[in-house]
């Protein structure tokens, strides 16, 4: 059976599909650090320069999510799903403007899972 | 005694060539306080325009303030502290309701150290020199400290006024003109700053502008126009940054958090004295400011033989903290800075018991009363398990502590120094060996010592590994904002004779 390690919620899936709209392609990308760190950002593809240290966690609704692998580390036995709540970021990711934050729920990865990513 | 909610305007522009103006798009956005969720006012919300305006009237201004003398910056600097000094408590007031953080806290620490901090730039630049130093008998080199002349600075929420009485004074006292963005969701004391100052400092010289991070702040990040970029924020945003800083082949300083280490050895618990309240209060800091610092103490190490009998007394200090109205001098622990963060600290709590931390006090939102009902509270939280959990290597800025213990100085030193982060640490001992040779060997750029969270103006402040680079405060800080010309002289009156 194939896993996913990231996931996204029908009320994020929304506020991306405006995003794509109004920017065209997207990414995630996992930040770490302070204030407004450890939260999921959003960008114009190409806006952020990735390489091979950027690990790709998966796909979402077409747009790529990645993490630096220094921080993969400590979080790849954990499944993530981005959320959206209300609130105010402050750094560069383009859901600001609307008032809204993409956040992540996390969980354990499950037994089955666990093989699947990490012990194959 | 008790404060309650500072007036506001209806709403607010930016602060461009000496006076207010409307952003050119006629938007504004509204600003709420954390405490109970309620409209402070409308701010300018920003775009690329703005930015242009605002980076052109630095511009225009630059040559002739790069020329004022310093005696002349000094005393408008020290102008600027004597005028937030007058006003203490109109700024304490307006900064607890714009963060959230308890009234106690501005009152006493974020505005007097604010104040402070303009003094130290003020005083510091006038006792500087430069260097001249004869190379042979006929050469003198000089350097003389230029300004780099605009400055592009973004600002964090977690301390607006202090954050940019960090930022603000050094580039001045450098000589340079200013463009500052503060954080969206405090735009508050940086605008009555601006109210009180307006006259204080020749058009242009200091820009405020609001707005959000991808309309207002990228387009500073990235301006042509501007020499140079401080930020104080997270990992992605600092790498974006610096991608745009490349572009203009311009400097930039980083200061990006941490996951900071605090460090008890057993030697704290041989006596029951004056010093052990400290070290016990120096392990409760964590919920300071909510644990919205960079520097929080959010990794507690204990040493195992005085683990339980320590933790006892952290544990019920930590329970004693009065968490309940900012606007109440008596509280401790008042509201997050916002929904988000309010989210996002609980949704940490949640993986830290999914992980299998144990909570040892907290673990929950705090539910107040009344309209405080509609604000971000948290109970100060202690999370016991082990460093490679999320919770001991993720900076969670909020009030929550992980704990693990560790028998010796190699395991501390191991636990201490796993991290992607450098920013912060504590150590805290009885032992004169360990107080100099373990803070040697964190790698972290200020290591407390027997005392936790103190900022005095001069003292530097800075990150290793991912936490950034570059420092803050002191006066090694002004050469960040300045460059270094040498001007080589000959007295001699012979020529080369190459040709």
């Amino acid at each position: 059976m194939v896993h996913e390690r990231v996931a996204i919620t029908g009320k994020a899936i929304k506020v991306l599909d405006e995003l794509k709209e109004k920017h065209g392609n997207l990414i995630f990308h996992q930040s770490g650090g302070c204030c407004d760190g450890s939260a999921p950002m959003v960008f114009e593809e190409g806006d952020m320069y990735l390489d091979d240290s950027d690990i790709l966690l998966g796909q979402l609704e077409g747009v790529n999510y990645y993490m630096n692998q220094d921080q993969f580390e400590y979080w790849k036995h954990t499944h993530l799903t981005i959320d959206v709540t209300e609130g105010r970021g402050s750094s560069f990711s383009l859901e600001i403007p609307l008032s809204v934050r993409f956040i992540i729920q996390s969980r354990l990865l499950t037994d089955e899972e666990n093989v699947f990513f990490n012990e194959q | 005694m008790g404060y309650s909610k500072p007036k506001f305007k209806e709403k607010y522009g930016n602060f461009i060539n000496g006076k207010f103006v409307d952003p050119i798009s006629g938007e504004y956005f509204d600003n709420t306080s954390p405490i109970d969720n309620s409209l402070i006012a409308k701010y300018a919300r920003s775009q690329k325009e703005d930015v242009d305006s605002a980076v052109a009237a630095a511009n225009a201004a630059k040559d002739a303030w790069g020329n004022t003398s310093v005696t002349e910056r000094a005393a408008l600097l020290n102008k600027v502290a004597d005028i937030i000094e007058a006003n203490l408590e109109e700024f304490a007031l307006v900064e607890t309701c714009d963060n959230g953080k308890p009234i106690r806290e501005t009152l006493n620490a974020d505005i007097p150290l604010a104040v402070d901090h303009w003094r130290y730039f003020a005083a510091v630049i006038r006792a500087e020199e430069g260097s001249a130093t004869e190379l042979d008998a006929n050469t003198l080199s000089m350097n003389i400290k230029e300004p780099l002349g605009v400055i592009g600075q973004i600002i964090p929420w977690n301390f607006p006024l202090l954050m940019l009485s960090w930022k603000l004074p050094p580039a001045l006292a450098a000589g340079n003109c200013v463009v500052l963005k503060p954080a969206e969701q405090t735009p508050s004391t940086a605008t009555l700053l601006m109210e009180k100052i307006a006259d204080v400092f020749p058009p242009g010289v200091v820009n405020i502008i609001h707005g959000f991070g991808p309309e207002a702040g990228k387009p500073l990040a990235s301006h042509s126009g501007v020499d140079k970029v401080a930020f104080t924020g997270e990992t992605t945003t600092g790498q974006l940054i610096m991608q745009y800083a490349s572009k203009n082949l311009n400097p930039v300083t980083m200061e990006l958090g941490g996951k900071s280490p605090n460090i008890f050895f057993n030697s704290v618990m041989d006596e029951d004295d004056a010093f052990l309240d400290k070290a016990i209060e120096g392990a409760v800091l964590f919920a300071f400011n909510q644990g919205e610092v960079c520097t929080c103490p959010s990794r507690l190490l204990v040493q195992e033989d005085i683990y339980d009998a320590f933790l006892e007394k952290v544990i019920a200090r930590t329970e004693a903290a009065v968490q309940a109205d900012p606007y109440d001098v008596n509280t401790m622990v008042g509201a997050q800075a916002s929904n988000d963060q309010y989210e996002k600290i609980l949704s940490y709590i949640k993986i830290g018991k999914e992980e299998g931390a144990k909570v040892l006090t907290g673990g929950e939102a705090c539910k107040l009363d009344g309209d405080l009902a509609n604000g971000f509270y948290i109970q100060p939280t202690i999370l016991e398990g082990h460093n490679k959990m999320r919770v001991f290597q993720e900076e969670i800025f909020g009030p929550v502590l992980s704990v693990c213990k560790f028998k010796d100085e190699a395991e501390a030193l191991e636990i201490a120094n796993d991290t992607l982060y450098g920013l912060g640490a504590g150590v805290w001992t009885r032992d004169a060996h360990q107080l100099y040779q373990i803070p040697r060997a964190i790698k972290a750029g200020r290591v407390w010592v027997n005392c936790y969270h103190a900022y005095p103006a001069h003292a530097p402040f800075g990150g290793y590994k991912k936490s950034g680079f570059g420092r803050e405060n002191h006066l090694m800080m002004m050469n960040h904002y300045r460059q270094n010309k040498n001007m080589l002289i000959s007295y001699d009156k012979n020529e080369l004779g190459f040709f």
